[in-house]
């Protein structure tokens, strides 16, 4: 007879978690639950990425749904006593709203879970991905049973269709046109791929699904080989994902083992190869041709498009390439409808989204929710707003290196495709940074562009050359070179890059340029002109400098100061020596009365008078925005 | 594991079922044993050991079993819980390893409440 457990601590086993100490934790709680005697009723169980990775290592327990974060070994024996023992949460664990620092132990009231809608995530911390069992648990292979058995290749099709399912790799291309056209075309070989590349900096989300829940995708790989009639895949991981892969290789060994993949699946007569091709992490192998070539075992680099991939893809043949996020939907959609799909979102984006939201805000992690969301509620309600209560939101970047940055006047817009692209942005793979008024536009769009210009193939001039003299020319705005007429090269260069790359990493590459300029042209109009970076950011483009009226003389900055560049006497006004600061920016964000401001390079060598003049004008125009905006 | 069929993957479904009951929280019966420091002194321990026994040797798989602090009680501790869909929980105190099985027996398995041991009616607060 197997004894009975009453409980199970489900313990993330993601990344994140494991990086900050999951398995010293898992280690002293297994101790603690036998010192206590009760370690046949209480049982440790690694999940996967349950999206707040920032708090980690995080753990649910169960049937209690009570969450703890930021667990030490050293905080287990009271957290078994007082939980596991006597069925009370373990306030010290337990999640605090931000500034009321009340105790929220149920993982259903915590802000950051509650508004989430949880569809390609569903499994996530409740399930050991490394347990087919658990999965199978959770109605897993019930939709690859029912596509099997039930349904004829057109069928699944066009529940895929009807659901409106658009990919989730970044193009958002109809999924169920893709199948179409893969089930048409006949061929003596076709191939299902799941794109895993994931090369967007910051981008996790499907990292997380590849290791939370790995048959899902599986399943639905499975599945897109009934639908089209293929009969071998491959998943494309980086190699720089090793957890990702070891969960997906031991998943596919399960399935193998239990005939869900192979010869005759479930018995009904269904083949279906499955292997994992791990790449070497660059940017353009997310790309659909370069990825396929790369899978050839050539160098991946992307290919004029004269076909479709469905029509000829991997070695010239028929191929479905869509992203893990697509995939994972799939079981889903086979298994509740079009209808319930259609449910979530709106009418042109349906269903969810899994965004990886990060930057200056309070909770930052993978958030899914329905398409129809506003920025606003993820940015506020789910992210908990602004961690820096002295700033204000200022931006927030969606799509990384190929998308844009969206202004506060955008906030209350849905994430659809059609909305976000309105915005200048795009709602691509999933990445979200939220930016705070310490944020320079600028620099931003430089950081991208240093990336792209780094990650280009090299295969097309423009792109190649392009996108480098573009990040140069970021570089002379950023450090005092720019010259009147910058902008109008920014946007020509921007225009003839889009139009004559080859790929989509060259056609999207100066859209964080042409969205910060959209947008934020002001800012970039005093980098040049004005020789001022109002953020404060631009080392060679401002002056920090103590208005005497509003300093306490507290002595915080002075205490701070790296480079002992700022003097004063207790309670009288601090002052910054110019020839010693490094204009780091140190001291603005320690000064709690916003006593230093941010003023143009020029203020350098301007006399005291003069300075104490536009240091009250600043103060007196942020006092104005900030009534205006009561 | 061997190969599957569509009917064996219910019967893993089915075998999972009390793993499931557990993280999903969707139960037919919830036990809950006080295990405060009164508790425990007068024997919560062994209660819950002879009810997790119990529980195995029913083969159900749709109990949940939590545990709580001292409800205020002490005299009468090990007290125990037991709450039904659609019944006002019905609190037990005093009890054994023996007790608690015979409880288990009568109230969770045939749903009659076992009266001469139960202390009151209705819900407590626990936190
Ligand atoms: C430079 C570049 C990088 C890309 N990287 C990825 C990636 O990492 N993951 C991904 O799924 N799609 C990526 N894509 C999009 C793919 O080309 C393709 O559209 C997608 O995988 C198709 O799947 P979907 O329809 O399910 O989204 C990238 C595209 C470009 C141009
Ligand atoms: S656009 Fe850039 S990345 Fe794409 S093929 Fe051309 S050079 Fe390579
Ligand atoms: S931290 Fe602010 S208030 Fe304090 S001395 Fe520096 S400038 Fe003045
Ligand atoms: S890795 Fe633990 S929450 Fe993401």
């Amino acid at each position: 007879m197997e004894t009975a457990v009453r409980t199970h601590a489900m313990l993330c086993g993601g990344t994140g978690c494991m990086a900050s100490g999951t398995m010293k934790v898992k280690a002293a709680m297994e101790d603690e639950f036998k010192k206590k005697g009760i370690q046949d009723e209480a049982k440790v169980v690694l999940s996967g990425c349950n999206g707040f990775c920032a708090k980690g290592p995080v753990m649910a327990v169960y049937p209690d749904e009570t969450f703890y974060q930021d667990i030490t070994p050293a905080d287990v024996p009271g957290l078994v006593e007082e939980h596991f023992l006597k069925g009370r949460p373990y306030q010290k664990l337990t999640f605090k709203e931000h500034e009321k620092k009340v105790a929220i132990p149920s993982i259903h009231d915590i802000p950051f879970f509650k508004h989430q809608v949880l569809v390609v995530l569903k499994n996530k911390g409740l399930i050991d991905p490394e347990r087919i069992e658990d999965y199978i648990m959770m109605d897993g292979y019930k939709a690859l049973s029912k596509a099997l058995t039930l349904m004829k290749s057109e069928e699944i099709v066009k529940v895929v269709s009807d659901s409106g399912l658009r990919g989730r790799g970044g193009a958002g291309f109809p999924t169920g046109k893709k199948w179409e056209l893969g089930l048409k075309i006949r061929a003596d070989k076709k191939f299902v791929v799941c794109n895993g590349d994931e090369g967007d900096p910051g981008a996790f989300m499907d990292r997380s699904v590849m290791e939370a829940d790995p048959h899902a995708v599986i399943e639905g790989m499975i599945i897109c080989g009934v639908a089209t009639e293929s009969h071998k895949g491959y998943i494309y991981v980086r190699a720089e994902y090793p957890l990702a892969v070891k969960r997906l290789q031991i998943a596919i060994d399960q399935c193998y083992e239990a005939g869900l993949l192979g010869k005759n699946i479930l018995s009904t007569g269904f083949d279906f190869d499955l292997e994992i091709y791990q790449g070497a992490g660059a940017f353009v192998c997310g790309e659909a041709t370069a990825l396929m070539r790369s899978v050839e075992g050539k160098r991946g680099m992307p290919r004029p498009k004269l076909w479709r991939s469905a029509v000829k893809g991997l070695w010239d043949k028929p191929t479905v390439l869509n992203n893990v996020e697509t995939l994972a939907n799939i079981p889903q959609i086979v298994l509740n409808g079009a209808g319930w799909y259609r449910s979530l979102g709106t009418e042109k984006s349906a269903g969810t989204k899994v965004f990886a939201l990060t930057g200056a805000i309070n909770n930052v992690g993978l958030v899914e929710v329905p398409m129809d969301t506003s920025l606003r509620k993820i940015i506020f309600d789910i992210g908990g707003g602004m961690i820096n209560k002295r700033r204000k939101f200022k931006a927030v970047q969606l799509g990384g290196p190929s998308g844009g940055c969206i202004p506060e006047a955008y906030l209350d817009i849905p994430v659809t495709y059609e909305e976000i692209q309105k915005s200048g942005a795009i709602v691509g793979s999933g990445g979200m940074v939220v930016m705070d008024t310490s944020t320079c536009m600028v620099s931003t769009a430089k950081f991208f562009l240093d990336f792209t210009a780094d990650e280009s193939c090299g295969k097309c001039a423009p792109c190649r050359i392009g996108t480098k003299l573009m990040h140069d020319l970021l570089i002379d705005i950023c450090e005092g070179r720019g010259r009147e007429g910058d902008i109008e090269i920014l946007e020509e260069m921007s225009d003839t890059i889009i139009t004559a790359s080859l790929c989509g990493l060259g056609q999207s590459a100066p859209n964080p340029v042409l969205s910060t300029i959209r947008h934020f042209r002001h800012e970039y109009e005093s980098h040049i002109k004005d020789k001022w970076c109002t953020a404060g950011v631009c080392r060679d483009l401002c002056t920090f400098y103590i208005e005497e009226k509003i300093c306490k003389g507290c002595g915080a900055c002075m205490r701070a100061c790296p480079s002992k560049a700022i003097e004063g006497e207790k309670k009288k006004p601090h002052k910054i020596l110019q020839d010693a600061c490094l204009h780091c920016r140190t001291c603005v964000d320690t000064c709690k009365f916003d006593a230093i401001k941010i003023l143009p390079l020029s203020a350098r060598t301007a006399g005291e008078a003069d300075l104490q003049f536009l240091a009250g004008m600043m103060t007196e125009a942020t006092a104005g925005i900030e009534k205006a905006e009561v | 594991m061997t190969r599957l069929t569509i009917a064996e993957l219910q019967t893993i479904r089915d075998k999972n079922r009390a793993t499931f009951t557990l993280r999903k929280g969707e139960c037919k019966a919830r036990v809950t044993v006080h295990m405060g420091t009164c508790g425990i002194a007068a024997g919560a321990r062994s209660v819950m050991t002879s009810l997790m026994n119990e529980i195995a040797l029913s083969g159900r798989e749709d109990i949940i079993v939590k545990t709580s602090g001292c409800g205020g009680l002490c005299a009468r501790e090990p007290i125990t819980v037991i709450e039904l869909p659609d019944q006002p929980p019905v609190i037990y105190g005093d009890l054994n390893e023996e007790k608690i099985k015979e409880i288990f027996r009568e109230h969770v398995i045939r749903g009659n409440p076992a009266g001469e041991y139960a202390l009151a009616l209705g819900s407590e607060t626990i936190f």
